[in-house]
């Protein structure tokens, strides 16, 4: 806590009503032990629609190899084979590092899943799902936005993270919200951010007008997550003894775990990744992208240590991809796809889902998986199972979702109250 | 000249709240010089750079001020009598991305076409793309040259505007290759113009007819996306008063319309078509009335309808409105542009003349009361430091970073211009430090000299000397190498 400006940071953090508390250690003045119990959604967007049927491929089902002679992922048991879920389904061997927390019962998968939005369009389906309302063009914020409004207060700017250059649409909205861009091993450093530039514009803008709070929360924010990545850093030196930092994905997984197990003021996280457009030789692409990925999701699991039990992640797509491989043994813009849930109190080890089937007919439009289970009841369930939202609260954040059908039944394990 | 600016202000006083103005006074009659604020007049100058324009460059406030504003307001509704410096002109007419037409530019990037079962050549691909790409970005030079250096800066402004209101977005199939082409033949020619000929030639454009899908829309397959948003978001508006049934309606009568497709045989392919095979010719009926099956004159027929409606009169008055004067813009100044557009038939020029005439342009309430999207942010602060070179990445990162890339709003409802859309912590904390390295001079160029840090005594000038007290003061107390910075960081900056 000895860089920046400690007497800013903890000026303006008690002016929001909130007490530093030692190294490290934030809690909301007056809000209870906030530590201890914070619970956090992570979302992992894999933007450029990953291919689901290789990701958890059905491998029991002799269509599959028909549709994909070239990409087809060999069954469990062959060298460069499937790893077997559950005696139906296989897991890609890149996602080798996730084994464990399937079988320990933290990782579930849900087959089949996806926007009610028939389009085929990368930036429509994206936009649908992180606005959370399929087919309604022009909606103006984020669902995960909506969610911070209804989540407890206090609200501050650092509640709900990006890591990346932009916000993205999912966490666009009224409540504020900060991101960070990353750059190697560290925070990527704004002008502002240098004390003497800060100190100047502070006197611009201290009143209680619309732009001075606006500044005065993007300066709290950027302290704050500035502050968090310096000490995650100086002890994760201590900690590795030089061992080679992560790279990539596991970078910011990394960076963010360790945020996130040290800051309990930051309850939504958002991460997006890329080159899942496989159109052309799928094969070594998706591989090498989903090997970092799951280094990426074990890293983060591990740094969150005992928080990871208060945690769910969310990977989803924009949507998945054509049955059958195309001429350039790649595929195409499909429809239904598989979401994954990690996450302490998910009962996983299993993929839930309702399976359509690999049959012409039951292709949709005879090309892609259909989608027989809504996008937005996976995120409902967890956002009532596992933040405990209520029904009026859930459809202020997914209006118009429907209801959950009894495949997702026990997906995320009812929280105890003590 | 003095005088001259001070009897606007004077004008500008006793309008307040009062109905329009028929007519300005004649330029040359000479007003007595009363009124209580020595700067209001300069303030009235400094409000209509940062109205008309994408904010005041070195030498424009001298300029205005001694040109006078009512003939400088005049000259920027009647962009074809300012002239283009050659340069610029040249440099323009350079970019083929602006001057070929659609269908050109895809004859000259498209990948050579392959037969049924051929594999295609993966380098001629590339160089497709990359030729696609190179188009994409003579396009965003362009217009950032246009906007920065461009002496018709009205015309710059609602090319802006309304290509806002048209929106495209540049990742979807081909659409990148046409914007420039969409911008400069589509928009540019009817910006101040009559908004039936705008509304014409952007459902011609086959970049709209590929972005909103209505090269898909036939008998027989009905495809409604350009029928719901050309009543949507390009006419009557959302509350506009029209059904489901009229969007089918309009669907069907849309049916056929789109362009010519590309291929070996095809050498006009990607230009505008009506295909009445694919047409519906059944007779239908559009907001109450018949429109009877005749093809491509039923779409003509229909445009007329939308453009004269009403509703359409309102929601563009209303955009309008909100661009130029307010984000909750004063009910009775809308309604009296929507006014002056159906008694002109939508004449763009005659609304904008009512708008700057208006009492509530000219408010005190209305004075940087406008938080300036990214895109005008940046614009003012390169026009402000006098940056004459284009360092187009840097635009590009910075305006991404902040959440307005060009071409890049996914959604056909345009950016908004509100400052509900864009202030946030994050927005302020990356404007101010860009406000820092162009304020600096550490704006990073490839190979070249930056421009040299931005002189406060100077900036202060462009601006006006208008500054409010506490920036005034604030300036005055920090270190010489940040005031320029601080100015173009500052509250007064961040609105126009």
């Amino acid at each position: 806590m000895n860089r920046r400006d400690f007497l800013r940071r903890s000026a303006a953090m008690t002016a929001l009503g909130m007490l530093p508390l030692g190294l490290g250690g934030w809690v909301w003045g007056g809000g209870g032990p906030g530590h201890a119990r914070t619970k956090r959604l992570i979302v992992v967007f894999l933007r450029g629609a990953v291919d689901g049927l290789s990701v958890v491929a059905p491998y029991t089902d002799p269509l599959y190899f028909a549709a994909r002679p070239r990409i087809a992922l060999p069954k469990p048991g062959t060298d460069g084979g499937l790893i077997d879920l559950d005696g139906r389904f296989g897991l890609h061997p890149a996602l080798e590092r996730l084994v464990p927390l399937w079988k320990s019962g933290s990782l579930a998968f849900v087959h089949a899943c996806g926007s009610p939005d028939p389009t085929r369009s990368h930036f429509d389906a994206q936009d649908y799902m992180e606005s959370g309302l399929p087919g309604r063009k022009g909606t103006v914020d984020g669902w995960m936005n909506r969610l911070l409004s209804v989540l407890p207060a206090p609200h501050g700017p650092t509640q709900a993270v990006s890591f990346g250059p932009t916000i993205p649409r999912i966490l666009e909205g009224h409540m504020a919200v900060s991101n960070m861009a990353l750059e190697r091993n560290a925070a990527k450093l704004i002008p502002v951010d240098r004390p003497r530039i800060g100190r100047a514009f502070d006197a611009l803008y201290s009143g209680r007008d619309a732009l001075s709070v606006a500044y005065q929360q993007g300066q709290e924010a950027r302290q704050t997550l500035l502050d968090d990545l310096d000490q995650v850093n100086e002890e994760r030196q201590m900690a590795d003894h030089g061992a080679p930092s992560p790279v990539g994905f596991g970078k910011d997984t990394d960076q963010l775990a360790r945020m996130l197990a040290l800051d309990p003021s930051i309850k939504l996280a958002f991460l997006a990744l890329g080159g899942w457009d496989t159109h052309i030789n799928q094969g070594a692409q998706l591989a090498n992208h989903l090997r970092p990925l799951a280094e990426g999701l074990t890293g983060l699991v591990q740094g969150l240590g005992d928080a990871f039990a208060d945690t769910t992640i969310l990977v989803m797509s924009e949507f998945g991809r054509t049955f059958r491989e195309n001429g350039d043994a790649g595929t195409d813009h499909g429809h239904g796809n598989v979401m994954w849930v990690l996450g302490g109190n998910v009962q996983g080890g299993k993929v839930y889902g309702t399976w359509p089937g690999l049959g012409d007919d039951q292709l949709y439009q005879k090309r892609d998986l259909a989608v027989t289970t809504d996008f937005r009841t996976v995120v409902g369930s967890v956002l009532t199972g596992h933040l405990g939202l209520m029904t009026p609260q859930l459809a202020r954040v997914l209006p118009g979702m429907p209801p959950a059908d009894s495949s997702l039944a026990g997906l995320i394990r009812p929280t105890k109250t003590s | 000249m003095t005088r001259r600016i001070l009897s606007l202000g004077l004008i500008g006083t006793l309008v307040l709240g009062a109905p329009a103005i028929a007519k300005p006074p004649p330029v040359s009659t000479p007003k007595p010089a009363k009124t209580v604020d020595p700067h209001e007049g300069d303030r009235r100058i400094i409000h209509a750079l940062n109205r008309l324009t994408f904010g005041p460059r070195p030498g424009d406030f001298t300029m205005v001020a001694s040109m006078g504003l009512e003939r400088y307001i005049d000259a920027q509704l009647h962009p074809e009598t300012i002239p283009m410096p050659p340069e610029l002109d040249h440099k323009l007419k350079g970019y083929e991305a602006l001057t070929l037409s659609s269908g050109e530019l895809w004859l000259k990037t498209a990948p050579p076409e392959t037969r049924k079962g051929q594999q295609p050549d993966p380098e001629a691909q590339r160089r497709s793309r990359e030729q696609m790409h190179q188009t994409f970005e003579q396009t965003v030079e362009a217009r950032l040259l246009e906007d920065l250096e461009s002496p018709r800066q009205l015309e710059a402004v609602m090319v802006d505007f309304w290509f806002n209101h048209f929106n495209l977005y540049f990742d979807k199939g081909p659409v990148q290759l046409w914007l420039g082409s969409f911008e400069e033949q589509a928009i540019r020619p009817y910006a101040l113009g009559r908004f039936r000929d705008l509304l014409g030639a952007v459902a011609r454009h086959p970049a709209m007819l590929f972005y909103l899908d209505n090269f898909q829309n036939a008998a027989g397959g009905i495809n409604e996306n350009y029928a719901r948003e050309l009543m949507e978001l390009h006419t009557l508006g959302v509350d506009g008063g029209y059904s489901q049934a009229d969007v089918t309606s309009l669907a069907h009568v849309l049916t056929g319309w789109g362009f010519r497709r590309p291929g070996a045989y095809q050498p006009d392919g990607f230009s505008y078509f009506f295909n009445f095979r694919r047409h519906d010719f059944a007779d239908k009926t559009l907001l109450g009335k018949q429109i009877p099956g005749a093809g491509e004159g039923e779409v003509e027929l229909a445009l007329d309808m939308l453009a004269r409606h009403p509703s359409t009169a309102h929601h563009l008055a209303y955009k309008l409105a909100q661009y130029f004067v307010a984000d909750d813009p004063p009910e009775g100044l809308v309604k009296r542009l929507a006014k002056r557009y159906l008694d002109t038939d939508g004449d763009i020029r005659e609304v904008l003349t009512t708008l700057f005439r208006s009492g509530e342009f000219w408010s005190g309430q209305a004075y940087r009361a406008k938080f300036k999207t990214p895109n005008q942010y940046l614009l003012s602060v390169l026009r402000a430091a006098g940056v004459h070179e284009v360092p187009r990445d840097y635009v590009e990162r910075n305006l991404t970073e902040l959440g307005q890339p060009l071409y890049g709003c996914l959604t056909p409802d345009g950016y908004k211009n509100t400052q509900e859309a864009w202030l946030s912590p994050d927005a302020m904390m990356r404007r101010v430090s860009l406000a820092v390295t162009i304020g600096r001079g550490r704006l990073p160029m490839a190979g070249a000299m930056g421009p040299a840090p931005v002189d406060p005594g100077a900036l202060a000038t462009t601006l006006g000397h208008v500054l409010s007290p506490d920036l005034d003061h604030a300036v005055s107390a920090a270190p010489e190498d940040l005031r320029a910075a601080l100015i173009l960081g500052s509250p007064d900056f961040m609105r126009r």
